[in-house]
């Protein structure tokens, strides 16, 4: 009878457990629906309005008053360039800054302090890295309503991004293999170049592409330095001009990207427009998903050869 | 060495900042005006073969007049024209400028298709729907006018940053920006479109194009213009009757800039082509000698403004490019 009783109410416990452990499966299912679905719906309504839109063409044209004449070629490349440049600035900084206070920064308050700032900078609104990138790039450093300065302006967005993915990605490394390194007589540079930086690249991957693809989709900052509507040429090649100024002409071409065009289009009265846009938006969101398959597979590449 | 090399491309790289200074027309300011501005780029552009260069922004009147008086536009788009504190700015940087109207912008108050009250309005009666006081007070259609039906009033404007709102206030409630601020307001005018065609009680307003695009699921009132109800049309904006709500857009080109071939090109080609393009996107062109006096303006030009920094209602099109600079 005892044990009968005892028996029943660690029977009724486990169901209580299992029941929890259920209703919480089905929230956190929830969770992911609500942001998978939202995206899906989205993204579906925006592909079956746009799809059909889509051809050589709509790549190869400029922007045109005409619905069906108008394209995406100056936004595209101008979405790629600007990316590049991000990319080019942003990685180096936000690596070189989270390997700097993860490995090398002294344990104070001024390590402290930066930590905190570099935090808060993540949630600053966009808008106010664009009249930063306002007065500085465009008017004082004198960079012009350019590549260059749309570049700089993203790369600073997402700057803290990198830079705290890079400090996770170290972090995740075993103690051990610091340890390790440091007993077998290597100076801090060279446990970071041997060690660190390879074991956490992949990490550090994963921010820059969560970075990229916020940058990727940004308009306020680059309204403001001054991004074009209309432009019907394209920047010269990179890497083509006259050696050594010639090189980089195209840091300085006036530019748009693709955000821009599609709002521009949204707003236009002709219903023709709005079939742009949801083209153009689709072809953004797999510019996005082409850039987070090529850091899958990088990722994928890189942890083969740790071999812990 | 390697740094001196490394210091000589750096050098490089910022002295080729000025290669975009040639064959370039820069263009900036308000949305209103680019759709007509980007179209006589697109045509201007295939019609040098891409010789000649031209970009066009959006940075909204005020933000185009910003940019213009630093020199930095050759051409500024205008929905309304430059105010004293612009001026200043420009004369501070010794710019010095030609005011051409290109096109005119009606405004169109539009109501739901089953309002049958409301065909008819006067500015006034818009005036106590929209002037600063009406704010929590008139909320149904019956406080407008006691002819109108017992129903809830649901108003849907533009933003507070928009020169559509500017003039509409200007030219209703009688002070630029003086708006009551419960309304549902929205930058983007298709929204207002939705808003309206799905509220019986609803009214709002916004470019004439946007009621063109949308007239199955709009009704458009027609406005009192002193001597009679002028419902909006192509044709009754161009003779000048639709009014108070109908004003003229301008282009402001640089006069330095017209010194450079390609500016003055692109400005002559705007004046030739700007009847035509102008109707193509929607909007209302100006009597076609309009055009031809603005380029007389442009070859003797025709500097400073008009309007000396007032804002002005009702002006007419063919007295105005008769004035002299004020």
């Amino acid at each position: 009878m005892d044990i009968e009783q005892k028996l029943e109410n660690i029977r009724g416990i486990i169901v209580r457990a299992k029941r929890w452990d259920l209703f919480f499966t089905l929230l956190g299912i929830l969770s992911l629906m609500v942001g998978v679905l939202t995206f899906t719906i989205l993204f579906v309504d925006m592909a079956i309005e746009g799809v059909p839109r889509l051809s050589m063409d709509f790549f190869t044209s400029f922007p045109s008053r005409r619905a069906a004449n108008a394209g995406i070629l100056s936004a595209w490349v101008g979405t790629v360039l600007v990316m590049l440049l991000t990319a080019l600035a942003a990685v180096p900084l936000g690596v070189a800054a989270g390997v700097y206070l993860e490995e090398y920064a002294p344990k104070n308050w001024i390590t402290d302090i930066i930590e905190i700032n570099i935090s808060n900078l993540a949630g600053i609104p966009s808008i106010v890295y664009g009249l930063l990138a306002l007065g500085l790039f465009v008017y004082y450093f004198g960079f012009g309503q350019s590549i260059l300065s749309a570049g700089l302006t993203l790369a600073l967005l997402i700057l803290p991004v990198i830079i705290v993915a890079t400090r996770e990605a170290i972090r995740s490394i075993p103690q051990a293999i610091h340890e390790g390194s440091y007993a077998c007589g290597a100076t801090t540079w060279q446990t970071v170049r041997d060690h660190i930086l390879p074991y956490s690249s992949a990490g550090i991957l994963t921010g820059v592409i969560l970075g990229m693809a916020r940058a990727i989709g940004e308009t306020a900052p680059i309204i403001t330095i001054g991004a074009l509507t209309f432009i019907a040429f394209l920047p010269p090649a990179p890497f083509t001009g006259e050696p050594p100024a010639g090189l980089f002409d195209w840091i300085f071409a006036p530019f748009t990207v693709m955000p821009i065009q599609m709002f521009n289009w949204t707003s236009r009265p002709e219903a023709a427009f709005t079939v742009n846009a949801a083209a153009a938006g689709f072809v953004l969101v797999f510019m996005t998903l082409a850039m987070n398959g090529l850091a899958i597979y990088l990722r994928y590449r890189l942890r083969k050869n740790i071999k812990w | 060495m390697k740094s001196m090399k490394i210091a000589a491309v750096v050098a490089g790289v910022f002295a080729s900042a000025t290669v975009y200074a040639q064959a370039l027309v820069k263009i900036d300011g308000s949305s209103t005006v680019y759709p007509i501005t980007e179209a006589v780029a697109e045509e201007f552009q295939k019609s040098k073969k891409n010789a000649i260069k031209v970009t066009v922004g959006i940075s909204g009147t005020g933000g185009g007049f910003k940019k213009f008086c630093r020199g930095e536009t050759d051409i500024s788009d205008a929905s309304r024209p430059i105010v004293k504190k612009e001026m200043d700015a420009c004369a501070a940087a010794g710019i010095k400028y030609v005011e051409l109207p290109v096109a005119f912008d009606a405004l169109t108050v539009v109501v739901h298709p089953s309002n049958t009250w409301a065909a008819n309005m006067k500015p006034e009666q818009l005036k106590v729907m929209w002037e600063p006081a009406a704010q929590g007070k008139i909320t149904n259609w019956k406080q407008v006018d006691p002819s109108f039906p017992d129903l809830p009033l649901k108003l849907y404007g533009p933003g507070a940053d928009s020169g559509t709102f500017e003039y509409f206030t200007e030219a209703i409630v009688g002070k630029a920006k003086s708006s009551r601020g419960d309304y549902t307001a929205s930058e983007d005018d298709n929204v207002l479109v939705q808003g309206v065609s799905r509220d019986k009680g609803g009214i709002g307003y916004f470019g004439f194009a946007y009621y063109i695009e949308n007239a199955g699921k709009l009704k458009a009132a027609a406005i009192w213009n002193g001597k009679k109800f002028v419902a909006p049309s192509a044709a009754v904006v161009e003779d000048g009757s639709y009014q108070p709500l109908a004003r003229p857009i301008f282009i402001y080109v640089n006069a330095k800039s017209l010194e450079k071939p390609e500016v003055k090109e692109f400005v002559h080609f705007y004046m030739k082509h700007g009847a035509k393009l102008t109707q193509e996107v929607k909007y209302v062109q100006l009597p076609a000698k309009i055009y031809e006096i603005n380029s007389g303006h442009v070859n003797k030009m025709k500097l400073g403004t008009v309007f000396g920094g007032v804002p002005e209602v009702g002006v007419k099109i063919d007295e105005l490019v008769k004035r002299e600079a004020k």
